[in-house]
């Protein structure tokens, strides 16, 4: 993936997030204490907000509304329809795939049938990313997808972002604030203070 | 019991057409970060202010026989000024901001993300409304037409003005219990009507909190 981002977001509450940047590389990782703009850079990368530059593997994604890019999101608490089963969230996109394929490899065929309200917090988390892998998208976008959880919890879902990756090759941007998550899985990183960009790091070509 | 349908049918027919201006007006208000929402929140606000005789007034001068507005409707064969379609008219606009802000209420529950991330997953604006927005709220849009349909059918000072007391078309519940009140023996009379009235409202009110206690209970259990 070659993804470049121009983008200068001023929120209400006065912050300002400036950054410009290009990467090549497969899973970016985005660093950098709460606050620093690490949400906002997701949210204009995917169209929530507006105004940013953005270019995907040569392609402007700028003038695209939100519904038009492709880009899967997920979310840190792992938003789910409400009223809509587990199967019925996975299927929600209209470029959904064979839904099967993707609940077994997240190890959802037992749920598909449950409502959301009947799931634990690491089945949630499971099912927001087979939604989102579900609509064949072209770039993946996790925000603190380990958040909350405890040693064991996170070295798993960390092995499951770690072989979905492999699976669907579906490249990535992967927010944290914790260096150690974003260390594990991205092929390259970016640090974040106060809405700007403060260490842009090189590759690591041995992973 | 003319009274009765009449009322029944006027404020019936001034729910269901406020609904989809109602609905529009509270996603604008509640979802929009535009300038002039300030604006047109102060606006949809005014007929709850002002008091309903002006808002009467009003109507009547924007529907008026003479006027372009009342001579286009009446050529369409929907006359407004002193017919059964002012009564809807005047009941619909003054119980709009009640109607508004109980579905604005409802929208507000609904966590904002939910819509962006449908949005994320290929669905536009408008098909995210029909799937998530909409099946998420309409529970809450009920129970804001249950009090907008009550409100509807207190309605006085407005249609008084704008479709005026004519028996059998305009004359709904508080009209004639006003009318027979001037009589002499009209308070004899007027009994049933308060009675209906009380029972139509309690009926409204109650089914609009059930409605939205069961809404918030099932918001709660699914986020």
């Amino acid at each position: 993936m070659k993804l470049s981002v121009a983008a200068k977001i001023a929120r209400p509450n006065g912050f300002v997030l400036d950054v410009a940047f290009t990467c090549d590389t497969d899973v970016l990782g985005v660093v950098g204490p709460s606050g620093c703009g690490k949400s906002t850079l997701l949210d204009a990368i995917a169209g929530v907000e507006r105004g940013a530059v953005i270019t995907l593997d040569g392609t402007s994604l700028t003038p695209l509304p939100m519904h038009q890019r492709r880009i899967g999101y997920v979310t840190q608490d792992a938003l789910l329809f409400p009223h809509l089963s587990v199967r019925a969230n996975i299927a929600y996109s209209p470029f959904a795939r064979t839904i099967d394929d993707v609940a077994q490899t997240l190890g959802l065929t037992a749920l598909l049938d449950r409502m959301p309200r009947h799931l634990s917090g690491g089945e949630r988390r499971r099912v927001a990313l087979a939604r989102a892998l579900a609509a064949s998208p072209q770039l993946l976008l996790l925000d603190e997808p380990f958040n909350g959880l405890d040693d064991a919890r996170r070295a798993d879902a960390i092995a499951l972002v770690r072989d979905v990756h492999r699976a669907f090759a579906l490249p990535m941007v992967l927010v944290s604030h914790r260096r150690e998550e974003v260390d594990a899985l991205a092929t390259q990183v970016i640090a974040l203070e106060g809405g700007r960009l403060v260490a842009p790091a090189a590759s690591d070509p041995a992973r | 019991m003319d009274s009765v349908r009449i009322s029944l049918s006027v404020a019936t027919a001034a729910t269901l057409l406020s609904l989809p201006f109602a609905v529009a007006v509270a996603w604008y208000l509640e979802r929009s970060r535009h300038a002039a929402r300030h604006a047109v929140q102060s606006i949809v606000w005014l007929p709850l202010v002002l008091p309903p005789v002006v808002t009467g007034y009003l109507l009547l001068k924007a529907f008026s026989p003479r006027g372009t507005v009342g001579q286009t409707l009446a050529s369409l064969g929907l006359p407004v000024a002193f017919h059964w379609l002012g009564a809807v008219v005047a009941a619909a606009v003054v119980g709009f901001p009640l109607f508004v802000m109980m579905i604005a209420l409802s929208l507000k529950a609904v966590d904002p993300r939910l819509e962006r991330l449908s949005q994320s997953l290929g669905r536009s604006p408008w098909q995210t409304f029909w799937r998530i927005t909409l099946p998420l709220t309409w529970p809450g849009m009920l129970a804001g037409a249950a009090i907008a349909f009550a409100r509807a059918l207190g309605e006085f000072g407005a249609t008084i003005i704008l479709a005026g007391r004519i028996p059998g078309e305009t004359e709904t519940i508080p009209l004639r219990i006003h009318a027979e009140l001037d009589a002499p023996g009209g308070e004899q009379r007027i009994i049933g009507l308060v009675i209906v009235s009380i029972i139509l409202c309690v009926i409204a009110v109650v089914w609009a909190r059930l409605l939205d206690a069961w809404y918030r209970r099932r918001l709660e259990l699914d986020t």
